[in-house]
């Protein structure tokens, strides 16, 4: 059975920046774009064409500065950016174009956001092979920054459930690539610097349910968390661990584990059982638009972690959660990243490989004696790495932490935290860098080489360029 | 490209052997510059300042840079641009002069505001263009406290900095929502070769600090530094004290 689907409403998050105009129009001005961090704003003509050919015709047209595709913005870097060149806007490329109901595949464009998908596709009974912690992401977002979810160890990547994709490259061409071919391996975490995703058919994961089956439990320091989460996690699909990274000395690295499975029919109570696919995310207002820098602090930090560890059940089975309050608890403020005020924030995640697990160590234990108000800090077991030449994951543990950029000295701090992760054979997320020193990503990304040598014979011109790939050298 | 700390990896120093524009280079270098132009006139002096930065580890190359010679700037500092991004230009040069010469001599007075202001705008409007046109980068202005309020001892100078203090805010404000920020540094007196062997003034600062100021305000994207941050409290107060006591003050 295949379903043909009208376009999304366009009433989500976009991205709070000046108005777009459609592709076509010359006659607007370049506008600030910055990452969900906020930090290191740059200037684009921002264009936002309405379907594929407006795309090809402003590629085609882009200037010497080039030109770089953008979803909802939720990279936290400069990956998104094109200082004096063009961005692209995708989200109006936002039709869902088909969905096989029977097989679980859904064709759909670049534009559309996760939410999207989840609205659509949950009372059909159908889920999104991976989602990352926010659903405002752009399906071509997922396969360019290749990201991943709390299923890593269960079912890889994003791109490892793309059975095609259309992608726009710098000849103004519009190439269907599929999984196994260098182009396909090259683009999945490729950072939108092979071409511009236009589509991808995905496929799709069966639910019985829009609620997830949630056990909590508590470890009381690293070492804790890490064996429960070895023992453990082969028993669930879903994973993941909060980290309490200002709790020091024995307490160091305590956290709370959260691990789930979809609910399956009988175990919901009668009343759900009545609506058992029903998707309806709630929302707080948003964070407001002046915050003073230094609200999050050490002592509120503090506070913060101390009552989400004390709050969270020693060990508590089966509860039954919505995916918003499962996968995405920060989607309920719109915003949320104005918190850190007008300095903006730093997300840093890396991965380290099983058998470095000292690395890991030394990283929690050198942020734990800094004292850095980070809340919200995640680790998460990765399963095997995927196959894209730029992609992040790696088999072993990965952590992310979020710092306010105003932290005096943190620049250095974070450069000796890529040193312990480089040395220990690991790699920090293109998506959410913002500050890599340059000559580490050789050493991070061993498939750098032939993604460069890629990219010099399909865009010598380099017409598909961002402000990471300037920074980085991409 | 600025990191999101406002690091940049390419440097332009305008006046190329200013101690407050290679104290800030060293700083970025050690940070992540990799690339230095330092901009100057050619004299030993800039091509030590150069080999001084080459053996910390940047890529330093020099440019013949004369404030005085504005119809020079457009072509020289398109150069500079025409080899790639500039994330960040420091606008270093600057001559104190000898106010009681000076003043006996107009010829010498209208060399510092050449200098100090009219160099300046010059200099600037080209930079900013250029930094407009990429799309990205900081102008860092180096202002005086000296041009905050005007004193009996180096008016002359402090006309000149109130002028490019004035100039830079404006440019600041031109420029605001371009993707270029405009930071204006106002220290106090320095410590270096230009005040070697006058009376210290208090809240005396060192190249290092303003250094280390600007590294601060590149990071918060400030538009407005003092070195040391308490003279902005002092300077405020100072602007409102009346004529007749103010010049009885010895400041």
């Amino acid at each position: 059975m295949s379903v043909e689907c009208a376009p999304a409403t366009p009433a989500e998050h976009t991205t709070p920046t000046a108005p777009t105009t459609p592709a076509g129009r010359d006659d607007h001005l370049p506008v600030p774009v910055t990452g969900w961090g906020r930090t290191a704003p740059s200037a684009a003509l921002l264009v936002r064409p309405r379907t594929p050919e407006e795309a090809v015709a402003a590629v085609r047209r882009c200037g010497g500065r080039g030109t770089i595709a953008r979803g909802l913005g939720r990279a936290y870097g400069d990956a998104a950016q094109n200082a004096g060149g063009a961005v692209l806007d995708m989200t109006s490329l936002d039709r869902i174009r088909t969905i096989d109901a029977e097989d679980g595949v859904v064709v759909c464009d670049a534009g559309v956001s996760l939410h999207r998908l989840m609205e659509v596709l949950l009372p059909l009974g159908w889920f999104v092979p991976v989602t990352p912690g926010t659903r405002y992401v752009t399906v071509g977002g997922a396969v360019c920054a290749d990201i991943h979810g709390k299923n890593h160890h269960v079912s890889g990547s994003f791109s490892r459930h793309v059975l095609s994709l259309t992608l726009l490259t710098a000849d103004g061409e519009v190439r269907t690539v599929t999984p196994g071919t260098e182009l396909f391996d090259a683009t999945t975490g490729g950072m939108g610097l092979t071409g511009v995703v236009l589509s991808a058919a995905l496929r799709l994961h069966p639910v019985q349910t829009s609620l997830m089956a949630v056990d909590t439990e508590r470890a009381a320091d690293l070492d804790d968390l890490m064996a429960r989460l070895t023992t453990g996690d082969d028993r669930y699909r879903y994973s993941v661990a909060w980290i309490d990274l200002l709790a020091r000395g024995a307490a160091t690295g305590r956290a709370v584990l959260s691990r789930g499975e979809h609910a399956p029919l009988d175990a919901l109570p009668a009343r759900a059982r009545r609506r058992p696919l029903e998707f309806r995310p709630r929302q707080l207002p948003s964070a407001p638009g002046l915050i003073p820098g230094g609200l999050l602090g050490r002592p509120s930090v503090s506070v913060f972690n101390e009552l989400w560890y004390r709050r969270a059940p020693r060990a508590r089975r089966g509860r039954l959660q919505s995916i918003p309050a499962f996968f995405h608890p920060l989607d309920g403020v719109p915003h949320w990243n104005r918190v850190y005020g007008r300095d903006g924030f730093v997300q840093y995640q890396f991965v380290v490989g099983h058998g470095q697990e000292e690395a890991l160590r030394e990283v929690v234990r050198r942020v734990a004696r800094r004292g850095c108000p980070s809340f919200l800090a995640v680790l998460k077991r990765f399963g095997e790495g995927d196959p894209g030449w730029l992609s992040f994951p790696l088999r072993g543990w990965t952590l992310a932490l979020d710092v306010p950029a105003g932290l005096p000295g943190l620049g250095t701090f974070l450069d000796g935290l890529d040193e312990v992760v480089a040395d220990a054979g690991g790699r920090v997320y293109l998506a959410k860098d913002s500050r890599l020193r340059p000559e580490l990503l050789t050493v991070m990304y061993p498939g750098l080489d032939r993604f460069r040598a890629l990219r010099a014979r399909l865009d010598p011109r380099g017409v598909f360029v961002s402000d990471l790939a300037r920074r980085l050298s991409l | 490209m600025k990191d999101a700390f406002g690091t940049p990896q390419t440097l332009l120093v305008l006046g190329g052997t200013s101690e407050i524009g290679l104290a800030t280079a060293r700083r970025l270098v050690a940070r992540r510059a990799r690339t230095v132009w330092l901009a100057g006139r050619p004299s030993p002096a800039l091509d030590s300042a150069a080999a001084g930065l080459r053996g910390l580890g940047a890529d330093v190359r020099t440019v013949p840079f004369d404030a005085l010679d504005p119809s020079g700037h457009e072509e020289l500092l398109g150069k500079v641009f025409a080899e790639g991004d500039v994330d960040m230009v420091l606008l270093a040069f600057g001559v104190l002069g000898d106010q009681a010469h000076d003043e006996a001599r107009p010829l010498a007075a209208v060399r510092v505001a050449q200098t100090n202001y009219t160099g300046a705008v010059s200099s600037g409007l080209i930079c900013a263009g250029a930094l407009q046109a990429q799309g990205h980068g900081s102008l860092v202005v180096l202002s005086s406290v000296a041009g905050e309020r005007a004193r009996r001892a180096n008016f002359i100078y402090g006309s000149s900095k109130a002028g490019l203090d004035t100039f830079a805010q404006g440019l600041g404000d031109a420029l605001h929502g371009t993707g270029v920020h405009v930071m204006v540094v106002r220290p106090g007196s320095v410590r270096s070769r230009m005040t070697a062997g006058m009376v210290e003034a208090p809240l005396a600062t060192t190249p290092d600090q303003v250094a280390r100021a600007i590294e601060k305000g590149l990071r918060r994207r400030s538009e407005t530094v003092w070195v040391p941050g308490a003279l902005r409290v002092v300077m405020s107060a100072l602007r409102h004290v009346p004529r007749p006591l103010f010049r009885r003050l010895p400041v």
